[in-house]
């Protein structure tokens, strides 16, 4: 049985999550909501919360590890990392969606061109 | 791959769940405290901080529910609450509770007591090493299946097969044990080397037989059983190696055989000693013409089926024919697997009680569904409610069948322990002939297993109807409308489980009239003799060194003895033969004047007596022509010969045989026909005519001197008593201790008592049906009774308004009963149909009826109509005491 992959992205939710512990290396869970908000420019209205449920998701998945640890201000927090197999997906997922967007992006110019 | 990783993880996260609640809800804490912070240090109110963090996160409590959903499996802790739930709901009701757990475990109690037969009978393998290549070889004719098979042909089959790795002959015998303690009868097993070994067999001490054992002149050993090393022994191993003195002869204890070998000859009675049959010297044994009895079993080897045996023993028994024409010849060999030459009596009875037991299953299981619509429609209101409150239509099954089922389990619960004592209560009272291996029947982990299974099943099967009827519900109309009516959709079904609560109670009621009715007229047959105040008993006493003189003398004795016993009105001696105890044996014979047939095949047979000139006066059989043997019909005389009525007319049809001769050739002698006397049913009271043989009675006294001490050494008595049969047995027993102490006398048996065991199967299976179809027309009625009253209180309103109307009693308990009568109507005629088809399934354990027995049907007809109308009359007179003021007014 494959996984299914909208849940598991979590509407791409946990595609953003893998780019940002890639991008910046381990995080907590609230560095990484407000890091997926800025990068958005805040269009993105995400529940916070729903982070949660996706970092587990990922977990089980085995695409990302959590380790209890420490955050800047001195606080008792879970710190998420990318494992290799989240990054060989994420490297997957990242073609996979620039594809996609490709022939989404040649699609609407093809459209534009033609009214 | 991925799925098998987040199953496993989620499995994981069940264990732990507690712990991992507490880590979300610290990640939670540290998030919302890192995001007021953040929101301070952006200049809000640490207050306002708090809110715009709260705003941003979103509902703690459903990213929580979802984290545990992701996290693990959601089902147990549903099943949990379900349980609960349903505990807390089952516990309110009491009533109902108890009525249905109690309907559930009569259901499951008996199908279990009866699974727990049919496991032990016909499911579980026989107690020996691959029991599936054991067989039975039996000798056979064109008119007899399954015979015994004479020593020396066994020799022969053991030779000439390739089919079987080993063939073994046994062949059951009693002996007098005389020296250990008090004289007795002790159980015997004369068998061959190979029959141990064939069946797997290791004594505990010493060493089995071996061939060098179970040849004439062999010096004389034996193998005791364990529980006889125990009684006699104390388990001393001493025993192997001391003698035992049976029937005269001295036999030198080998080893012992261990308690856990269940000796399927003997039907799984024990036997307490085991003797080579191959040392036996009996005078007739190695005749090639006769059986004396024995019985031979193969192992077949593993690559051989049973039907490439079964033809090589064919052309087996053909070689022998061709050597031995005189005795062999038209004789073949039938193999039947042990366990269906084990099991197969008690077949036709176990195909009947299953699918009675099951009936009974399901009127219960209906029963309760109804029970449950019922109160389904009652709780409309919570269902709506629950609906409205936002489960789902799976969830509100869900927990309607958790709530069936526990009904069911609890039923099961306690079905089994009925079951457990109830079987074991009956088996003591049954009389050990009626079930092969009835002595392993019990509850075991299988019988468990199904029970479990079968409740589980039960509940989920009866609740999903109710269920989905009860989730199938319009949640505007039931919030809004808060009356008990809104759940009035469940009439129909209420109405088809009643018509098939009737039917099946129908159908076990014509099963049990059928067998009430064969029963009685079994019971209406004439043995043939005067069963009243009849005693019989066997006598034995050792031969080795007698003459037929002795014999003789001592027979002479013993009639002389019992003259002196007052309690005895009649007494008579019958060699062999003895109606209704199973002893009988078949002589052939000739007619004079007809051509010698060749063969034993062609020869004609009859039933023998071989009797003194008493045995008339006390069996009171009636004479019919001519005279009964007389005491000048003796040694000295020429011989003479009774037949019965079917002798005479099988063989001389219209013609007088008195006068006629009649030659025996195992005898040795020629007969003359001096009278003939009624036939006797020998074998049984529902003995079938076709079955039933031809009979002749000779005098014992004319017996060739050759056969005379054999004969001896085991003779019937019959004994017309003044009073109870049985108080005579101690003034017998002495009288015939005072002729010779080594006169051991067994088997007394009363002969009503005898002829009501051959009937216990038919009285078994007619008591056990009549229970099951008394369970059932009392499910039924309460079921009938339910649906009506159900259906009375949801028409008050309507009712009360015919009552304003100008509505009489008479027509309101007409109207009620009009409803109830559609019910049974339908019911009895679905019911009697089903009846007619299935009664043919038991038609082999009728007797003088035919399955469609008319006098059955009708009462049956009668007393299920009369008892389902008396049930609904009740809510009929509830249905007229409704006061239309007060019922309208509530409204």
């Amino acid at each position: 049985m494959a996984p299914d992959r909208s849940d598991v992205l979590y509407g791409r939710l946990g595609l953003m999550v893998l780019k940002t512990l890639q991008a910046l290396g381990p995080l907590h869970g609230y560095r990484i909501a407000r890091r997926i908000e800025q990068i958005s420019g805040n269009q993105l209205a995400l529940n916070q919360g729903t982070l949660y449920p996706a970092l587990l998701k990922l977990e089980q998945m085995g695409w990302i590890n959590s380790n209890w640890g420490t955050s800047e201000s001195g606080r008792r927090v879970k710190i998420y990392s990318l494992t290799r197999p989240g990054r060989k997906q994420l490297e997957k997922e990242e073609a996979q969606w620039q594809r996609a967007t490709g022939i989404v992006d040649r699609f609407f110019k093809i459209s534009e061109n033609a009214s | 791959m991925k799925a098998l990783r987040t199953f496993i993880c989620r499995l994981a996260a069940l264990t732990r769940s507690r712990q991992h609640d507490r880590e979300i809800d610290d990640e939670i804490a540290s998030h919302f405290e890192e995001a007021t912070d953040e929101y301070v240090a952006r200049g809000l109110s640490r207050e306002d901080a708090r809110l715009a963090a709260a705003r941003d996160f979103g509902g703690i409590t459903q990213v929580k529910q979802i984290h545990r959903e992701v996290r693990s499996f959601t089902w147990p802790d549903n099943v949990r609450q379900d349980l609960k739930y349903s505990f807390r709901r089952l516990i309110k009701d009491p009533a109902f509770t108890l009525i249905a757990v109690a309907t559930l475990a009569l259901g499951i109690g008996v199908t279990t007591a009866i699974f727990s037969v049919v496991n032990a009978v016909l499911l579980k393998s026989l107690p020996y090493p691959e029991p599936d290549r054991l067989v039975v070889l039996y000798s056979q004719t064109a008119s007899w299946q399954k015979m015994s098979s004479s020593y020396a042909n066994f020799l022969d089959w053991a030779r000439e097969n390739r089919s079987f790795s080993n063939l073994a002959a046994f062949r059951p015998d009693d002996m007098n044990l005389i020296g250990l303690g008090q004289p007795e009868r002790v159980p015997v097993e004369m068998v061959s080397a190979s029959f141990f070994r064939l069946l797997g067999v290791q004594p505990i001490h010493g060493r089995a037989f071996l061939p060098a054992d179970d040849q004439l002149g062999a010096a004389p050993v034996a193998l005791i059983s364990e529980s006889f090393w125990k009684r006699k022994f104390g388990s001393s191993p001493a025993a192997v190696g001391q003698t035992l003195t049976l029937s005269g002869t001295s036999y030198v204890i080998l080893g012992v055989i261990p308690a856990t070998f269940q000796n399927y000859a003997g039907n799984f009675h024990r036997r307490d000693v085991y003797l080579p049959i191959g040392a036996w010297n009996a005078p007739g044994f190695r005749n090639r013409q006769q059986s004396m009895g024995m019985d031979v079993i193969g192992r077949l080897k593993p690559s051989v089926s049973l039907e490439q045996a079964s033809a090589e023993m064919q052309s087996v028994a053909q070689s022998l024919a061709e050597q031995y024409p005189v005795v062999n010849k038209g004789f073949g060999i039938t193999l039947v697997p042990l366990k269906s030459a084990v099991v197969g009596s008690a077949s036709p009875l176990l195909l009947l009680l299953v699918p009675a037991v099951l009936f009974v299953l399901l009127i219960a299981g209906v029963n309760v569904a109804n029970l449950l619509l019922a109160r389904s429609s009652r709780r409309a209101t919570e269902v709506a409610i629950r609906a409205a409150l936002g489960a789902s239509r799976t969830r509100i099954v869900r927990q309607f069948l958790t709530e069936s089922v526990l009904l069911a389990m609890a039923g099961g619960g306690l079905g089994v322990l009925a079951a457990f004592w109830g079987t074991e209560a009956a088996l003591t009272e049954l009389p050990n002939v009626l079930l092969p291996r009835a002595e392993e029947i019990r509850v075991d982990q299988r019988v468990l297993l199904f029970t479990t299974i079968a409740s589980v099943a039960v509940g989920v099967l009866f609740g999903l109807v109710p269920a989905f009827k009860a989730s199938r519900l319009d949640l505007h109309t039931r919030l809004i409308e808060r009356g008990p009516r809104a759940g009035g959709a469940h009439h129909r079904t209420q109405g088809v489980f009643v018509v098939l609560e009737i039917a099946l109670a129908c159908v076990l009621l014509v099963g049990a009239g059928l067998m009430i009715r064969s029963l009685v007229s079994v019971l209406r047959i004439d043995p043939g003799f005067n069963t009243d105040r009849l005693l019989v008993a066997r006598v034995s006493f050792p031969v080795s060194a007698t003459t037929p003189d002795h014999v003789m003398a001592v027979w002479r004795e013993m009639s002389q003895a019992f003259k002196t016993v007052p309690g005895l009105q009649e007494a008579s001696l019958s060699l062999d033969s003895v109606p209704m105890t199973g002893n009988f044996s078949t002589l052939p014979f000739w007619l004079e004047g007809d051509a010698r047939p060749s063969t034993a095949a062609e020869m004609k047979w009859a039933i023998s007596y071989i009797v003194d000139a008493n045995y008339l006066k006390v069996t009171r059989i009636p004479l019919r022509r001519g005279r009964f043997l007389t005491p000048e019909d003796n040694e000295h005389a020429s011989p003479v010969i009774v037949i019965d009525d079917r002798f005479a007319r099988q063989h001389f049809a219209d013609q007088n045989p008195i006068g006629r001769r009649i030659n025996f050739d195992v005898l040795n002698m020629t007969a003359e026909v001096v009278g003939v006397v009624g036939h006797v049913k020998q074998s049984g009271l529902d003995e079938s005519e076709t079955s039933d043989r031809a009979q002749c009675y000779l005098s014992m006294f004319q017996l060739p001197a050759h056969v005379m001490p054999l004969a001896a050494r085991d003779i019937g008595m019959v004994f017309r008593t003044a009073d109870a049969p049985l108080a005579q047995v101690d003034p017998v027993r002495r009288a015939l201790e005072r002729i010779n102490g080594q006169l051991v006398m067994y088997g007394e048996r009363a002969m009503d008592g005898i002829i009501s065991d051959r009937l216990a199967t038919r009285r078994f299976s007619m008591i056990v049906l009549g229970i099951f179809a008394a369970l059932s027309l009392l499910m039924a009625c309460v079921g009938i009774y339910g649906v009506i009253w159900h259906w009375v209180g949801e028409r008050t309103h309507e009712i009360a308004i015919r009552v304003a109307l100008g509505a009489e009693r008479r027509d309101i308990v007409h109207m009620v009963l009009r409803d109830g009568a559609k019910l049974i109507v339908a019911g009895v005629i679905i019911g009697l149909a089903a009846a007619l088809g299935l009664a043919r399934l038991m038609s082999s354990m009728l007797f003088g009826i035919s399955t469609h027995d008319p006098l059955s049907v009708a009462a049956v007809t009668s007393v299920l109509t009369f008892v389902a109308f008396a049930a609904c009359y009740v809510p009929a007179r509830r249905a007229t005491r409704i006061n239309p003021m007060v019922a309208l007014r509530s409204d």
